[in-house]
Formats: structure tokens, C-alpha cells, sequence
């Protein structure tokens, strides 16, 4: 399968190191649906092919929105791309977020770090369905400070009523916020446990304690859903990368339900 | 379709009938002491009169006393590398205006004829042909090449010590899965009762010279084929093999196994099923042009599991629990069946012999004691 040519747009700076990239299709390219959750393999040209996450909104899909932290080679080559420059893409690949089958329940979203970026398109749903949703809460928690992404939009989330709960593990002095990991956030977080369905992404050990923790506070672990990451290739089931026991990461996920990974990632270096 | 009788003289027409019918025919020759896969331009470049001893961790070559063409078993190449080849370019690519370009020349599909396929490889095709045609999406590559192949399979008339196709119910009978199937009958006539499976193994066998079989020469076949079953010594007991490995992820054999395991990825070169793989892309000096390439990749390789912070599997045992779990048991979810057709190629391949037969029969036994 071969990448196709998208337009960098524009090279936006959220973090130290991030950067959120607007594409738009290039010569043969074609805009192409996409559910939240669901991930494109980016190709840095010459320098390599990545697995990144749409961070834009499902219900504009004329042009792509990724958010990239640089960790190595391929990242630092993305993250580097200018306005008019060409980026590879193949995609959507992988199951997604099933927050339009949600309706009338309560949401609860808990990001880790980078782990909002392929949060935010349920954040988008959510904003262009509120009416189908009753309390609709964000529990993002990062580092430190500088390293939470989009604050700029917290303000209109809050607006339309999208509780957004914010933690940092180590705060300057003039941090009014909350201060800890964000298991410890679900407390501020006004939802009905029981009709609420959880939508969970950062590293492993955040999103298994934050599952353990909603659900003994009584939310289903059947509507829990989890966003799982490994070595990836190829996307589409053959390179092997990907396989955490009896999943392809790729093809099955990247979310699961929480009871389909609860025994898998508790097993190490599976 | 009957199966009729072609003197071991006549293999020269039938390989030459294949070759004018425009395959590249490759099969089995010996090259530095074992017998590998390769381009063959007639019987006279198979392994005449030799056969192999194996064991675990150990290959060795010996002559036989009769001029048998297919008297030895599987050595350590797979058909896998010519429907699958072990390093490929896939494409290159120019940056023209707002889109790329392809700039490689069209390959053709190379279109070859198998010459001595045993049933267990038969069975490693097939479940090769599920990962890459079988799910969502389909390998262009593998799926032209392999339906382009000839496959001449030939029956096991005898088992090496490795061997366990009997208990994974692939072998030693060829019985389905190819375009002409021979068994050799080698004693004080030389022959083969051969048999076509396909319209175009049909043909071939049509412009051939054969005669009908009559029922000694059947039968010295059959027998044939029966003692390679009955001469097996190793096996597995697979009843439940698939929740037994699954059950045992945390099991403190994976410890015992990585303290001697290498690590060397042997065992998953030589595996007929194994189809991971990895991508590197890389561009010329002026950054203008790129490209990818494919090679075959291994779970026992450091950086194949690698995610930022680290590998997954950091730690040998994790590795070879991977490998054999994949093998054996997550194959079953995967693909609907095993991963392992009982070729025993990662037995005798293995540099310190580690045998995954008797890794199920340890953790049985783990388990009861
Ligand atoms: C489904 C999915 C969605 C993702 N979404 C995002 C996203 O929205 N934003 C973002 O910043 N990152 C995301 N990642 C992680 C991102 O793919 C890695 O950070 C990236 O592959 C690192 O490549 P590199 O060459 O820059 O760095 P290196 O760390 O040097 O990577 C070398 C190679 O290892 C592999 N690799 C390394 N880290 C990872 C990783 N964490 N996950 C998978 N493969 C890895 C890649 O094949 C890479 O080419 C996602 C990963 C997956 C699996
Ligand atoms: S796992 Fe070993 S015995 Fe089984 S198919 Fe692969 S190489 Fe052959
Ligand atoms: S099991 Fe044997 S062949 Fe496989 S990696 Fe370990 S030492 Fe190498």
C-alpha cells in the first residue's frame, strides 16, 4: 500500500515537544471519513513511517489533523514539516472510540500526557452532539504544566459543559489546579457511575490503575474502553510487530474493551 | 484422477515440460553440506543419492546406497523465500508537485514451479496463504506469486528424527493442495506413481509418458509412505494445546528455556509459517528520491518490539514465550489454526537444540507435578 501525498497546512506548537499538523489532500489524495480513535500511518519522506492518531474532528473530514510528540527519528521528521511540505499517508486503520453508540449516557474521558490526542475527535463528538450526552467529563493529567495539550481549548469546552478536570504530577508554584496522578481525579468528576462509559488513553500503568479505579467505583468494565500502543509496521496484520497474545494491535485495536486487555497487559513483557 | 506410473528416467521430461511452460523451476540441491532450495535446470541438480540425519541442533549429510532423488526430508529453507522473499524493495518514490510518484520499474511476478514439495510445506503455504490473502487485506505480492506456482509435491517415504508432521496431522501423505504429486519408489525398479490435483497439473501430466499402475507398484508406494508415518519418534499431544500455553504466560519454564537460548532467530528463519517482518525506508543524497524495503524480521530480535522507552520484551524468556505461544497456541485466535506444521526445522536448527516438543511435554508435566 502506498502512502499518499498530503499538504502540510500548517505546523502548530503545543508543547516543548509537540506539534499538531493540519494536512490537507495533496494531488490524488482523497478526504477520507475516519471514527475517533482510529490512527493513519504518517510517512516522514525518505526517513520513515509512523503510527499517529487523528486528533481533528470526525465530522470534518476534508482535511487531517495529527498531533505528534517527537521521540526519534521519524517523529522529529514530522514534527519538523512546514506549510506546503508533502507527508505521506495510509489510513484510517484500527477499531475506534464507540462514543456515537454512547447516547444518553454519561462520558467520562481520562488522558494521560500525549494519550488526549486521540481523545480529542470523542471531545469533537461530543461537542457536536451534546444534546446526546448527559455529564460529560475530561480527567487529563500530564508532567508538569508545560506539557498539557490543547488548554487553549479547555475554556470552550468548559463552555459547553464538558467538565475539564486537570492534573499535573510535579507543580510550579502558581499552579492553582489539582496536583497527582489521574486515578485520583475521578473523584472530582460529577457523573452517575453506573450509565457512565469510560473512554481511557495514556501509558499503560495510567490507564490500568484508572480502569481498576472506575470500576470499583461501580462503572462497567464492559464500557470501559482502552487505547493500546506497540511496534508497528505495516497496519494492516502482516509485519507481526504489533501482536500483544492473541491481538494484532492494528486489526483488533487500537481500543479494546477493558475486560479483552485487563489480563493481557497485566502480564509483563507480553 | 488414477494414478499412473513415470519411470524416474522421465522426471528429466516432466521438469522440462514445466520449464517450457515458462516456470523457473526450483527445488532442492546441496550446497555447503545441506540441502537447500534453489534453481534447478534438470534431476540431475537434486540431492541424488544423498539423504540427511538430523537431530536436535544437528545436520549432517550422507550418502545413501541407491540413486534416490527426493531420499532425505526438509533442510533449513522454505518455500516461504520465493512467495515471501526475505528482502524485497517495495516501492520508490519521487516527490513530484503535490503528489509522489512511483519510479520503479513494474517487476514481473516470477512465475516458478516447486519441484519436491512435502506435505508439511504444503500445509506451511496454506497457512501462509491465510496471513497474507485470508483476513481484510491481501499481500499483491505473495498472492501473485503463489498463484502462479507449480507445485510438485512429493511424499515423504521416510522421516528424519526431528520430524512430528504425524502428530500435527500434515503429513507425510500429500493429500491435498498441489498440481502433481509424486511418490518414489526406488528398489529394483526406480519410479513414481504420480498424480495430478489441478487442471493444469492435468495437462502436464497428460503430455507425459506414463503407464497405469498396477497393484504391486501401488502398493510399494503406499508402504512407503506408511513407514515415514510409522517410523516417527517424535510427537506432541496437541488436546488443548492452544489454552495450555496460554494459561502458562507466567509459568518459570520461560526462565529455564532463556538460559540456554541464544536469541539467534534461527528458529524463525527456518520456520516455514514465520511471516513477520520489518520496513526500512531510506532516500538517495539528494533526498529526492525514496524507497522501502522489506526483510524478514524476528520476535527474538531486540529492537522488533521496540516502543519509545524501550523494548516490550526486553528479556529472553519473553521472547521464546512469544515464539512458541505464537507457534502453538495464539495462531489458533489469529488465523483458525496452528502455527506449526511439525517440520521440526527449529529443532536441528536451533545451535544448542532446543526442541519446543518437549517444551509442551516440561509444561504438561509442570502442571501435573
Ligand atoms: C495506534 C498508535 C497510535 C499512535 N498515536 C500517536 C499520536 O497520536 N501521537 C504521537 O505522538 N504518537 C503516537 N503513537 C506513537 C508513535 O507511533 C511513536 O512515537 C513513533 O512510532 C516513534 O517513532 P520514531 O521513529 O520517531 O522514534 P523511535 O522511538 O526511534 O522509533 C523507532 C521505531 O520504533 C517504533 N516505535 C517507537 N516507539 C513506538 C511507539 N510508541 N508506538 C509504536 N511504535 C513505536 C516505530 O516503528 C519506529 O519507527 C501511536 C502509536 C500507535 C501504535
Ligand atoms: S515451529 Fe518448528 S516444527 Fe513447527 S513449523 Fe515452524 S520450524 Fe517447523
Ligand atoms: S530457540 Fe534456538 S534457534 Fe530459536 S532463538 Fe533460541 S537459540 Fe536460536
Amino acid at each position: 500500500m502506498l502512502p499518499e501525498a498530503w499538504i502540510v497546512r500548517e505546523n502548530l506548537r503545543e508543547t516543548e515537544d509537540v506539534v499538531t499538523l493540519v494536512l490537507e489532500p495533496g494531488g490524488s489524495a482523497a478526504p477520507t471519513a475516519f471514527a475517533p480513535g482510529q490512527f493513519n500511518m504518517l510517512y516522514a519522506f525518505g526517513a520513515g513511517e509512523v503510527p499517529i492518531s487523528m486528533s481533528g474532528d470526525p465530522g470534518d473530514p476534508t482535511k487531517l489533523v495529527h498531533t505528534i510528540r517527537d521521540v526519534g527519528p521519524v517523529t522529529a521528521a514530522l514534527c519538523r514539516l512546514q506549510p506546503g511540505e508533502l507527508v505521506g499517508v495510509r489510513g484510517p486503520f484500527g477499531s475506534h472510540w464507540p462514543v456515537a453508540d454512547q447516547q444518553g449516557r454519561d462520558i467520562v474521558i481520562a488522558a494521560g500526557g500525549i494519550g488526549l490526542a486521540p481523545l480529542r475527535p470523542v471531545v469533537h463528538h461530543v461537542l457536536r452532539h451534546r444534546g446526546d450526552y448527559d455529564d460529560v467529563v475530561l480527567l487529563y493529567g500530564a508532567r508538569r504544566p508545560s506539557e498539557l495539550l490543547f488548554t487553549g481549548e479547555f475554556e470552550s469546552w468548559r463552555q459547553s459543559d464538558i467538565q475539564v478536570v486537570v492534573t499535573v504530577d510535579h507543580a510550579p508554584a502558581d499552579w492553582t489546579e489539582h496536583v497527582g496522578v489521574v486515578t485520583t481525579l475521578i473523584r472530582h468528576g460529577k457523573f452517575e457511575t453506573e450509565q457512565a462509559s469510560a473512554f481511557l488513553c495514556g501509558p499503560e500503568v495510567m490507564m490500568r490503575f484508572t480502569a481498576a479505579e472506575l470500576e470499583s467505583k461501580g462503572v462497567s468494565p464492559d464500557k470501559t474502553w482502552i487505547s493500546m500502543e506497540r511496534n508497528m509496521k505495516c497496519a494492516v496484520g502482516f509485519c507481526g510487530h504489533c501482536q500483544l497474545g492473541t491481538e494484532f494491535i492494528c486489526m483488533d485495536g487500537p481500543v479494546f474493551t477493558w475486560p479483552r486487555m485487563r489480563n493481557l497487559i497485566t502480564v509483563r513483557e507480553l | 484422477m488414477q494414478a499412473r506410473v513415470l519411470e524416474a528416467y522421465q522426471l528429466h521430461t516432466l521438469i522440462g515440460l514445466l520449464r517450457e511452460r515458462g516456470y523457473c523451476c526450483v527445488g532442492p540441491t546441496v550446497r555447503d553440506g545441506a540441502i537447500v532450495y534453489d534453481r534447478i535446470a534438470g534431476p540431475t541438480d537434486l540431492p541424488v543419492g544423498w539423504t540427511d540425519e538430523q537431530a536436535p541442533g544437528s545436520y549432517r549429510l550422507k550418502r545413501r546406497d541407491d540413486g534416490a532423488y527426493f531420499g532425505y526430508v526438509v533442510g533449513p529453507h522454505s518455500w516461504k523465500k520465493y512467495v515471501f522473499p526475505p528482502e524485497r524493495r517495495l516501492w520508490q518514490l519521487k516527490r513530484a508537485g503535490q503528489q509522489f510518484e512511483r519510479v520503479d520499474e513494474p517487476s514481473q511476478t516470477p512465475k516458478y514451479a516447486f519441484i519436491g514439495v512435502r506435505a508439511c510445506e504444503i500445509a506451511a503455504l496454506r497457512i501462509q496463504d491465510r496471513v497474507f490473502t485470508g483476513g481484510e487485506f491481501t499481500e499483491p505480492e505473495y498472492e501473485a506469486r503463489r498463484e502462479l506456482a507449480f507445485v510438485v509435491a512429493v511424499n515423504c517415504t521416510q522421516s528424519a528424527d526431528t520430524c512430528f508432521c504425524v502428530s500435527m496431522k500434515t503429513g507425510p501423505e500429500v493429500k491435498s493442495g498441489y498440481d502433481l504429486a509424486l511418490t518414489e519408489v526406488v528398489g529394483e525398479s526406480h519410479y513414481f506413481t504420480i498424480r495430478a490435483g489441478t487442471d493444469r497439473g492435468r495437462e502436464v501430466l497428460a503430455s507425459l509418458k506414463t503407464s497405469a499402475v498396477n497393484e504391486a507398484q501401488r502398493s510399494a508406494a503406499n508402504t512407503r509412505v506408511r513407514q515415514a508415518a510409522e517410523s516417527q519418534t517424535r510427537t506432541v499431544d496437541t488436546e488443548g494445546i492452544k489454552e495450555l500455553l496460554q494459561r502458562n504466560y507466567e509459568s518459570e519454564q520461560w526462565k529455564e528455556v532463556a538460559e540456554r537460548c541464544l536469541s539467534c532467530a534461527n528458529c524463525t528463519m527456518a520456520c516455514p509459517t514465520c511471516f513477520c517482518s520489518s520496513v526500512e525506508d531510506v532516500a538517495d543524497l539528494t533526498g529526492e528520491h525514496a524507497e522501502r524495503w522489506r526483510r524478514w524480521d524476528s520476535c527474538f530480535n531486540p529492537e522488533f518490539s521496540y516502543i519509545h522507552g524501550g523494548e516490550v520484551r526486553k528479556t529472553t524468556a519473553s521472547r521464546y514465550r512469544q515464539w512458541m505461544t505464537h507457534k502453538l497456541s495464539t495462531w489458533f485466535d489469529q488465523f483458525g489454526s496452528s502455527g506449526c506444521v511439525g517440520c521440526g526445522r527449529c529443532i536441528t536448527w536451533c545451535p544448542v537444540g532446543i526442541d519446543l516438543t518437549e517444551e509442551v511435554r516440561k509444561m504438561r508435566a509442570g502442571e501435573t507435578s
